[in-house]
């Protein structure tokens, strides 16, 4: 009786600060004593919990020689711990209609918890034993080695993938944004179980992660499972490697790829930029206006809309932690494949030397700004945007920063960074399709 | 024109029957035009949605892709909001749009912050009727569409297999072709015929607006009344018919093209969702493919250690009786025969021993769990409820999460008895060209 009265209060409260905090912060912050950062944001509408953690434990961290570490250890981690096996914790988890799940990108591992609130408790417990307890049994790293290199070899049925992973290789060279993060079949070979150990112990510490937890548990609730599930989850140094540097390529490159498809897949990019670039939102804005910003990108009016040369057609700037890159892609069939790329060239040659239209600069602008409560406006995407922005240390003001920033852009703005970050002429163009008939000019 | 409008609301419903059912309630407009509205404060969004029956199982053979070419052609322009506008405006609003088409229906979407509502109801409404549609537009979208298609089919090993599953275990439903069309089909297109399809089935009684997020349901009615209520019925479409023969034994095909790794696709007819047996096929499915415990993932996957990727599931949610279907990619060097042969040990299986009840249980759990948690998007909200409402009706979820707790371990075994069988077996089978790549 006590219990529930006392539960009745903390809802009761809940809904006064939630409606206190409408214009605050997306989510309250707070370092742990170990060190981990954790993003909490209730919302009590529904009754599920979303959990989204950040490990920087990414390919980033992986010797090179080791291509893949990052990915199968992440890939490991529900596979099997000191007290449950791998069909244990898949049983647990989906028995209750959640998911949990992990996987590796170049700058960071994401964990992901997703779950009725009835089993948050379930939830954490699995979450806390794939974290610190995975065994990393010599069975399971041999099948997910063998199911590896079988994804890596099926990735040569998808052209597009077969076109951006050549892209990366050629714009990133020696970094390891220049790596799948899968590895490569040789790779995977030279990985053994004491690497795979050695990675999770080094990398998977509280001091080495965020970790944002959005929808229906209040603060307490949150601290509670926290110190049950994580309390002797303790932090260590971490190692810092040095990363080999990037160098924009002074010539342009031309891949080509013969496979027999009706399609010629087109990348065409260069480097870009890292996110803490300041000319980041300028480049967004500028980026909407050329391919970003879908049928009212020049790319697409010009490519599809006006010569039908493609269903899809677009440009971005993927920026990463350290590096980034610029591409433009698209799919047309092969014989149209030399004026396609002509024309691409010719929209990016023309936004670095044409200012854009007050219309054009007050669209992107509009969009860009107005269509941000989109971004926010589910658990799941909030809990993304959360982690986004610790990670790039955006601030949790970013929210009511970002209109400001976009809209500070000017047309000169917009000329310079095209001039600064598009090369028409020292670019790296991967075409995969059917050679005879593309016939490539470059 | 100058008439009032006036509009009669026939019935609303309010769902409360469980803690987390969807609250739809619904209108109609003298039109014929159906209105459904769920208020979701969670955030100031909104998407607003309009559905149209009419898809690719309404086409005649030889003019197959004509549903999705017009789902195209509805951002080409009107008399008031010219050509490439209609992106654009939701786009300076700070919306996104866009639209879909299936075998059983087309749908366009807005989702955007909700206090600028009023433009797509405005901009739905203008092109529901207005379509500017040109001989030159249109094909030249048909050649975009063509693109579409080498993109989607022609060079996707799978896809391109799935396609000519279909084409092969329907033998007179129009659930044979595709939905895009067949590339043949596209090169003969006739503008007229397109321009025709606009106007047979572009009407306020041939659809249905979907309102999900941050809204006042009287407020926003009383909008699509002003919008869409002088829009004129078009003339009654009577139910199309089509009853698929009866097949009376496997049926399989086989396809030669350059890719990777070999492939399986089988499946098999069934009826949909609202036969006695529909409840019993789609745990079926969960109990073989749902999650890395399903029973499919552990055999051929884990076990076994010869496919890549397995999976069933059970499409029920079409007009007329579609598909069950259950598939795998094999691991290189691994013989498509021994991985079609550990699929049908497993679909054997279950067919002779019952279900345990906690695989049951899970199948049960992880259909009520998603439910709920494809609340968390309003955008999912619209989309369940108009895939429901354009096939078996909306009001069939309620009955569905009812059905979907009342399987037993016996109906499961007892669905997979009856239907997957040779009788109603259709396979293809991927058999990879070495091309390879070279650089």
């Amino acid at each position: 009786m006590k219990k529930t009265f006392s539960h009745f209060a903390i809802i009761l409260l809940a809904v006064f600060l939630a409606s206190q905090a409408a214009a605050g912060p997306l989510a309250e912050r707070e370092i742990l004593s170990n060190n981990m950062v954790l993003l909490h944001a209730e919302r009590r509408v529904l009754p599920i919990v979303t959990i989204v953690m950040a490990v920087r434990a990414g390919s980033i961290a992986e010797p090179s020689d080791k291509a893949g570490l990052a990915y199968l250890t992440a890939a490991l981690l529900n596979e099997g711990t000191k007290k449950r096996t791998s069909r244990e914790i898949s049983e647990a988890i989906e028995f209750v209609g959640g998911s949990l799940s992990a996987s590796a990108g170049a700058d960071y591992t994401t964990i992901s918890l997703s779950l009725l609130k009835k089993d948050i408790d379930l939830g954490f417990d699995l979450l806390s034993d794939i974290l610190m307890n995975p065994v990393f049994n010599e069975n399971e790293i041999t099948r997910k080695k063998k199911i590896t290199k079988n994804w890596l070899i099926q990735q040569n049925e998808e052209p597009g993938a077969v076109a951006s992973i050549a892209f990366s290789k050629a714009v990133f060279g020696e970094h390891p944004y220049a790596r799948q993060v899968q590895g490569t079949i040789e790779s995977l070979d030279r990985i053994n179980r004491q690497d795979i150990v050695d990675f999770h112990n080094t990398f998977f510490a509280p001091n080495n992660a965020i970790m944002t937890v959005v929808g229906d548990i209040s603060r307490d609730e949150l601290k509670a499972l926290l110190n049950r599930h994580l309390g002797t989850w303790n932090q260590k140094k971490i190692p810092s490697n040095p990363l080999p540097e990037i160098g924009a390529s002074n010539s342009a490159t031309v891949i080509r790829v013969n496979k027999d498809l009706t399609q010629a897949n087109i990348v065409l990019g260069h480097l870009g930029i890292s996110r803490d670039n300041p000319d980041y939102y300028a480049i967004t804005v500028m980026n909407y206006i050329l391919g970003g910003g879908g049928f009212s990108s020049r790319l697409m009016d010009n490519i599809r809309d006006n010569k039908g040369l493609a269903y899809d057609v677009h440009s971005y700037f993927s920026a990463n932690r350290l590096s980034g890159s610029f591409q433009a892609g698209l799919q047309t069939k092969n014989e149209s494949a030399n004026i396609a790329i002509e024309e691409v060239l010719r929209e990016m040659e023309r936004i670095r030397t044409e200012p854009v239209s007050d219309k054009d600069l007050q669209d992107a602008k509009s969009y860009l700004t107005g269509s941000f409560p989109l971004r926010i406006d589910s658990n799941s995407k909030i809990a993304g945007f959360v982690l986004a922005v610790e990670f790039h240390s955006l601030g949790l003001d970013y929210v009511d920063k970002y209109p400001l920033l976009i809209n500070a852009v000017t047309k000169e703005d917009i000329l310079r960074v095209a001039r600064k970050y598009l090369d028409t002429k020292n670019y790296v163009l991967v075409v995969v399709g059917n050679m005879d008939k593309i016939k490539l000019k470059y | 024109m100058k008439h009032p409008i006036i509009i009669s609301l026939l019935f609303i419903l309010l769902f409360t029957a469980h803690a987390f059912a969807l609250p739809i309630n619904e209108y109609m407009l003298d039109n014929g035009l159906k209105v459904l509205i769920v208020e979701d404060h969670k955030a100031p969004t909104a998407t607003f949605q309009v559905w149209y029956r009419i898809g690719s199982r309404d086409e005649k053979s030889g003019k197959t892709g004509l549903s999705h070419l017009l789902e195209h052609m509805m951002f080409k322009g009107t008399k008031k909001h010219g050509p490439k506008t209609f992106s654009q405006t939701v786009k300076r609003a700070g919306g996104t749009d866009n639209a879909f088409t299936s075998k059983d229906y087309t749908g366009y979407f807005e989702l955007l912050a909700s206090d600028r509502i009023s433009l797509p109801i405005e901009l739905e409404a203008d092109r529901m009727q207005n379509l500017i549609l040109t001989k030159e537009s249109v094909l030249s979208e048909r050649d975009v569409v063509m693109e579409e298609r080498r993109m989607r089919y022609e060079d996707d090993p799978q896809n391109f297999v799935m396609e000519e599953v279909f084409a092969a275990a329907f033998k007179n439903h129009s659930y044979r072709w595709p939905v895009i069309g067949w590339m043949s089909d596209l090169k003969t297109l006739n503008p007229d015929d397109l321009i025709n399809h606009y106007r047979t089935y572009y009407a306020p009684n041939n659809a249905v607006i979907i309102v999900v997020g941050d809204v006042n349901q009287k407020e926003i009615l009383n909008r699509i009344k002003a919008a869409f209520g002088s829009i004129p019925a078009g003339p009654s479409l009577p139910p199309t018919a089509i009853e698929e023969d009866e097949q009376k034994g496997e049926r399989r095909v086989y396809i030669k093209k350059e890719a990777e790794l070999p492939y399986v696709l089988s499946v098999y007819k069934v009826p949909n969702i609202t036969h006695e047996d529909g409840f019993g096929l789609d745990v079926l499915g969960s109990i073989l493919s749902d999650g890395k415990s399903s029973r499919l993932y552990r055999s051929l996957v884990y076990e076994k250690q010869i496919a890549i990727s397995a999976w069933a599931g059970y499409e029920g949610f079409s007009r007329d009786p579609f598909l069950f279907f259950s598939g795998a990619t094999a691991g290189q060097g691994k013989k498509i025969e021994d991985v079609e042969k550990a699929l049908l040990d497993e679909i054997e299986k279950i067919k002779n021993e019952l279900p345990s009840a906690q695989e049951l249980q899970k199948a049960k759990n992880q259909v009520e769990a998603s439910f709920i948690m494809q609340q968390d998007s309003i955008y999912m909200q619209a989309r369940t409820i108009g895939s429901f409402e354009m096939t078996v009706g909306w009001k069939f979820i309620d009955r569905y999460l009812e059905g979907i707790r009342k399987v037993t371990p016996e109906d499961v075994s007892r669905v997979a008895k009856k239907y997957l069988i040779d009788e109603k077996k259709t396979t293809g089978i991927l058999i990879p060209l070495a091309g390879g790549a070279t650089q």
